[in-house]
């Protein structure tokens, strides 16, 4: 037994050859992709389903998260049903060169849910930067991306904001 | 919604959508942060997640950490909206799908375990729409997602 507030999750890596804990995260993953039990001890519940120790998840997770493969742990409020009811996705044009650095300065702006670069489809699709922006209103939205389109500037070559009008369909991250 | 929720309502929701405790009681760990009993922590985040305010208590995954993905847009005539709509949800490695404004007006997650079984869920969606599938792959994430700070009004 390993404990998770004391063992370093290197140390415990060693203990394992990395396939075996790849499908150990996996595992994790997929055990508690609906949500972590509301119980008093919810990590022993997802051990149990695991077959591992209940300090072997809290490592497993601490080290999924010391290596980026989970990003944070937490509440996640449904901002939609709380009233965050616009959501634009602003996509611009802006040189390769450029993409990287204006791509960070969007990045960590505290309204844009997401921020990435893709691949242009030209000529279909000239857009290589993608931010999410999310308000109650699409006034709201609109001032926000009146804000990244302040801060890209001249690097502007262009750009538009697909509104999103239906939902579809929204599913958790599911493993295949 | 958001004039039935408490100020603890408040709290529960915007407080902790990081750093969750890896603890053996983590919403004892809560319930001394707020000054109220783990039960009670317990019990009003099963009514917020019944009352649809909260989505889960969970890990937030980087993207393409596991297997292959992609964003994909199909630029779909109206009249064939709500079919093709049918038909791309029907498969279980789509777990987002919007409708937009825009020329392209289907945008929707595909995931799959590698890059291959990607392609040819791709190609799959081609062949039974008769539409093209625009695939734009994340190529750099330069988000750091802290999740968001809510306001309520």
């Amino acid at each position: 037994m390993i404990d998770a507030s004391a063992a370093s999750s290197t140390q415990y890596e060693s203990l394992l050859d990395k396939t075996a804990i790849d499908r150990i995260d996996r595992r994790i993953i997929a055990a508690t992709q609906t949500g972590l039990p509301l119980a008093t001890r919810p990590y022993h519940l997802v051990a149990a389903r695991v077959g591992i120790e209940p300090n072997e998840v809290m490592v497993f997770l601490r080290r999924m998260q010391e290596l980026g493969i989970i990003r944070r742990i937490g509440v996640i409020p449904n901002h939609y049903a709380l009233g965050y009811r616009a959501n634009g996705m602003s996509v611009w044009d802006v040189p390769d060169e450029k993409a990287d650095e204006l791509g960070h300065k969007v990045g960590h702006l505290d309204f844009v849910s997401h921020c990435y670069r893709r691949p242009r489809h030209l000529p279909d699709w000239p857009y290589n930067l993608f931010a999410m922006v999310h308000g109650r209103s699409r006034e709201q939205v609109q001032d926000k991306i009146a804000q990244i389109a302040l801060l890209l500037g001249e690097s502007i070559r262009g750009h538009t904001v697909l509104y999103s009008t239906r939902i579809l369909k929204k599913t958790g991250l599911r493993l295949t | 919604m958001n004039n039935t929720l408490s100020e603890l309502d408040k709290r529960l929701l915007n407080d902790f959508q990081r750093d969750f405790p890896l603890s053996n009681t983590p919403f004892a760990d809560l319930a001394l942060e707020l000054g109220i009993s783990q039960q009670e922590v317990i019990e009003k985040l099963r009514s917020l997640a019944e009352r649809g305010a909260v989505s889960r208590i969970g890990a937030v995954l980087r993207p393409k950490q596991m297997g292959a993905s992609t964003l994909a847009a199909m630029a779909v005539p109206k009249s064939q909206l709500d079919q093709v709509a049918r038909l791309v949800n029907g498969y279980p490695h789509v777990n987002h799908n919007y409708e937009r404004e825009h020329r392209y007006n289907l945008w929707f997650v595909v995931t799959a375990g590698d890059e291959d079984e990607l392609q040819y869920t791709l190609q799959d969606i081609e062949q039974h729409s008769g539409i093209p599938v625009l695939s734009l792959p994340m190529l750099d994430d330069y988000h750091i997602d802290l999740g968001f700070e809510l306001q309520w009004d």
